[in-house]
């Protein structure tokens, strides 16, 4: 559908992430090509990636949501929380029932703080960018509130074992969550309405209100889309570290958008894909792995980044520019 | 035939510009009518009032003789009123069917439809079907419409608006960015249209097609219906003086 547009940035960033493999393969053949390697990778983007699936859809609508990696942690922070509180004060015993509940609880505050950001979005009409910066702010300091200041560091031990550590056929359980969200999220944006709407409204709002559509609906719909999945990615930041980690997440935000943006979707809104942003997060996760393994300096990365960032949007911007002057 | 919708005294500000100060407009059943008047004389403002866009601080509006309220686009279009708008309001992002469809989605059968999918296939063949009926000439039913020429763009957008209308359809300017051979295929529509029984409101400013294509004139000067013409009684020069004022108001055919 809006395969066209967003395809050819899609396929040049694919060549990027497959050039990069292929680079840090030749350069260590012997640590960096294998399967200890690929796990280890996969598994460190997997809670990025769940983040970066919500981002995708926020900035199809002309969006943004800088506010993700706070919500994940307020969401961590009130599941840990009421966990421990089930399991009368430390819930590192506790078993499955426990751990389904603080699942819950994450799920359900990541989506309250996104039905907020999209009520003040599209009823109090404040701009995307300025209501998320203040639950950016806000949602980090409701986390430190409630865990006065501290992390907690007592979750069940089953779910550490199981989300955490665990294996299905051999792949993370980590990582399966967060494909079976990838593959979910591909297929409501491609082949739903709902993914139909998202795309109407970052390609023009006014035509989408004047056939009908609940513009406002909608969009409240994908920022507590967003908020869920932070809430999702909470889950499994505490399952994966064991504890909420208040100081972590702070750059959450800004990786997702890079990774949504370099693998082709454009913050003008209306065009972009699920594909590209596996591929866009990628991309910074390999380049972390691969500078570790063939060990250049750690810094080297975000500078490569940026620079893969900066030219990804600006050939999206000539190709846009070059379309509108027809 | 009977007067389908009506106008009657509509008042609406922007700011300190008096757009529409009283506007009166009638369509019947199976007319044409055409609404001309100068740049600013406020016929878009017009036709947003009565496809729901915008309401009106004061004034009535009727459908077949009942008042109604037209509080969004989607009032006037349960009501099989469809606009083509001055700027076409359509997604440049998405392919030609999927604004044909746009807010009208065909979903698949069963659980699938049930869980939001939608029939691309089907959409896609109804709307070609749709535009051969206008002559709508695409080379890809895949390409994003924003990448296609301004002719072809407002092609599609008056092939959604008449795909979609049972009773009137307004068309701002559909001619605007017309070459010679698709204008003709859009005015040979609106005939057609007309002919189902549909009242068709034209906003154009190429008096020679105005007069060969509508059946009656209404005319618009500063937010105010000034004339009214039978087409095939009036001459360019009746309608250019009614427009700009030489001909003072209240002239009536
Ligand atoms: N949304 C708006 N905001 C402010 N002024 C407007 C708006 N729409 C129309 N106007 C003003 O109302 C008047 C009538 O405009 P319009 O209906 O577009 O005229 P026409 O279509 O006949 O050229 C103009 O003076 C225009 O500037
Ligand atoms: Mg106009």
């Amino acid at each position: 559908m809006v395969a066209k547009l967003s395809k050819i940035t899609t396929v040049w960033i694919a060549l990027v992430l497959v050039l990069l493999c292929v680079v840090f393969s030749v350069i260590n053949p012997a640590a960096f090509p294998t399967a200890f390697n690929l796990k280890t990778l996969l598994v460190e983007a997997a809670v990025l990636l769940v983040l970066s699936v919500g981002m995708t859809f926020v900035i199809i609508t002309a969006g943004i949501d800088l506010s993700v990696g706070s919500v994940l942690l307020f969401a961590s922070m009130c599941s840990a929380l009421a966990m421990n509180s089930m399991a009368g004060g430390d819930s590192t015993a506790a078993g499955a029932d426990v751990a389904f509940v603080g699942l819950l609880v994450a799920l359900v505050a990541g989506a309250a703080w996104g039905v907020l950001n999209g009520l003040l979005i599209t009823v109090a009409k404040v701009p995307p960018l300025i209501v998320t910066l203040g639950s950016f702010g806000a949602a980090l300091g409701a986390a430190q509130l409630a865990g006065d200041g501290t992390d907690v560091d007592t979750v069940p031990e089953g779910m550490r074992e199981w989300l955490g550590f665990g294996n299905t056929l051999g792949i993370p359980n980590m990582v399966l969550v967060a494909l079976i969200v990838t593959l979910l999220g591909g297929w409501l944006l491609t082949t739903t309405r709902f993914g139909r709407y998202t795309f109407a409204i970052g390609s023009n709002p006014e035509a989408a209100r004047r056939v009908g559509i609940s513009v406002t609906r909608h969009l409240i719909m994908v920022y507590t889309l967003v908020g869920l999945l932070a809430g999702l990615a909470g889950y499994m930041s505490l399952a994966q570290f064991g504890a909420t980690t208040l100081s972590g997440h702070t750059t959450d935000n800004l990786n997702a958008i890079a990774g949504v943006v370099l693998g082709g979707t454009s913050l003008f809104g209306g065009v972009g894909s699920i594909a590209g942003t596996v591929i866009g997060v990628f991309i910074p996760a390999v380049l972390t792995r691969g500078f570790i393994i063939t060990g250049v300096q750690a810094y080297w990365q975000p500078i490569a980044v940026g620079l893969v960032l900066v030219a990804a949007v600006w050939f999206d911007q000539s190709r846009r520019r070059a379309r509108n002057n027809r | 035939m009977s007067v389908l919708l009506e106008a009657r005294e509509l008042v609406k500000h922007y700011g300190a510009v008096h757009a529409l100060r009283g506007a009166s407009f009638s369509v019947d059943a199976g007319e044409v009518v055409a609404l001309i008047g100068d740049n600013g004389a406020g016929k878009s403002t017009l036709v947003r009032h009565l496809s729901g866009v915008e309401q009106p601080e004061s004034g009535q509006i009727l459908l077949n003789g009942e008042p109604i309220t037209l509080g969004s686009p989607t009032d006037a279009r349960v009501q099989g009123i469809e606009t083509v708008y001055q700027d076409l309001a359509i997604a440049p992002e998405l392919d030609p069917a999927a604004n044909l469809f746009l807010g009208r989605e065909i979903r698949r059968k069963g659980l699938l439809g049930a869980l939001g999918m939608l029939d691309n296939g089907a959409m896609r063949e109804k709307a070609k079907v749709e535009f051969d009926r206008l002559g709508v000439s695409l080379q890809s039913m895949s390409t994003p419409i924003g990448s296609l020429s301004g002719g072809q763009r407002q092609s599609i957008a008056v092939a959604r608006a008449v795909a979609w209308a049972s009773k009137v359809v307004f068309m701002d300017e559909p001619t605007a960015a017309l070459g010679v051979v698709q204008r003709e295929r859009v005015l040979d529509v609106i005939k057609r249209v007309r002919d189902t029984g549909i009242g068709v409101v034209l906003i154009s400013h190429n008096m020679p097609e105005v007069l060969s294509v509508a059946d009656r004139v209404e005319v618009l000067r500063l937010g105010r219906r000034v004339a009214e013409f039978r087409a095939a009684d009036a001459t360019i020069e009746d309608l250019v003086g009614a427009m700009t004022g030489a001909l003072g108001d209240g002239e009536a055919a």
